[in-house]
């Protein structure tokens, strides 16, 4: 991709993204009254993510077990603590272990 | 009535937090975009300019592996549609006399975090505030993804392996405690995992590209579950 196109595709990213943001924001002053509407929008951050992350994760770098044992510390610990940068950092402290011991 | 210098202080003070947040995760992102072979000026601009995690990621793997245009709107679409939730319930929070100009200003750093610290604040939100609460994780995110980025090229590999995998740290960090408290999101996050693994590894299915699967998954996922389990009246 030459730098012109890239710098469309990142703009065009940009206005998507502003846009979503933006239009409820400008737009809207009341509620949503559609259960279902309202439902399927609460859900869909999760699904999102988990789908991003499952399988997707196990391919982050070139070692399998290494993401695997990083999926694997990083929920536990998510369990337990409700914290971005605790959890993130554990994912990649488990994945840098498991590089150093193979 | 709180002056609005000291609105845009308290602001920044509650900002600190999430750009210390934003500046670990980003340097993952920053590596992943350049072991991705994108140059670190356009995964920094990427980062000033669309200020979302979930979104930059697909949106770095779809430029990879040269996906259309119209792939790209679709998968920030359907992706950052929860920007859209999260604008409707604070517009219930903003102050009444915030101007259109302010909506359009404030717009730009809705974000899960930001999002979160905002609607918990006692009152309503002036846009004084927001620019306070946006500023420093912004910044925290551009910085991250630049120092990544450059980093990303004289790190030892074991260290950009390792670190790569903080983005999807931070995913799991806002999956799982919901989960744990609320089966019906629990239930659509085996769905979507359950589909998006089956879009993977069925052969037949390989033609979908991982921006249409991640679509695929979350229409799937959070329309079973708006049936199945409604989301009640707000607390």
């Amino acid at each position: 991709m030459d730098n012109i196109t890239l710098l469309i595709y990142i703009v065009v990213m940009a206005l998507v993204t502003y846009l979503v943001r933006m239009l409820p924001i400008v737009a809207f002053r009341k509620k949503i009254s559609s259960v279902f509407i309202k439902s399927v929008l609460y859900y869909i951050p999760y699904a999102v993510l988990t789908a991003m992350t499952i399988p997707f994760m196990l391919y982050a770098n070139d070692s399998i077990l290494s993401c695997a044992v990083a999926f694997a510390a990083a929920a536990v610990m998510a369990y337990f603590k409700d914290n971005l940068l605790i959890v993130a950092s554990t994912a990649s402290l488990a994945a840098f272990i498991v590089l150093v011991l193979l | 009535m709180k002056k609005n210098s000291s609105l845009f202080v308290n602001g920044l003070y509650d900002g600190i937090p999430i750009a210390l947040g934003y500046f670990s995760v980003s340097f993952g992102f920053g590596i992943s975009a350049s072991s991705l072979g994108i140059p670190t000026w356009a995964s920094t601009l990427m980062s000033l300019i669309n200020v979302t995690s979930a979104g930059q990621f697909a949106g770095i793997s779809i430029i990879a592996s040269i996906g259309t245009i119209v792939e790209m709107i679709l998968t920030q679409l359907v992706i950052n549609l929860r920007y859209s939730l999260m604008g409707l319930s604070l517009t219930q929070k903003l102050d009444d006399k915030m101007t259109l100009l302010e909506r359009f200003l404030i717009s730009y750093g809705i974000t899960d975090e930001i999002f979160a610290v905002a609607i918990s604040k006692e009152g309503s939100v002036k846009a004084k505030y927001m620019y306070g609460l946006i500023l420093l994780p912004v910044l925290g995110w551009t910085a991250g993804t630049f120092l990544g980025a450059v980093a990303g090229n004289i790190l030892p590999a074991m260290l950009s392996a390792a670190l790569s995998l903080a983005i999807y740290g931070m995913f799991i960090a806002i999956v799982i405690p919901v989960c744990k408290k609320n089966q019906g999101v629990l239930f659509c996050c085996l769905i979507s995992a359950v589909v998006s693994c089956a879009l993977k590894y069925i052969p037949g299915l390989s033609f979908i590209s991982t921006g249409f699967a991640v679509i695929i998954c979350a229409i799937v996922a959070s329309v079973i579950m708006a049936i199945l389990k409604p989301v009640e009246e707000e607390k």
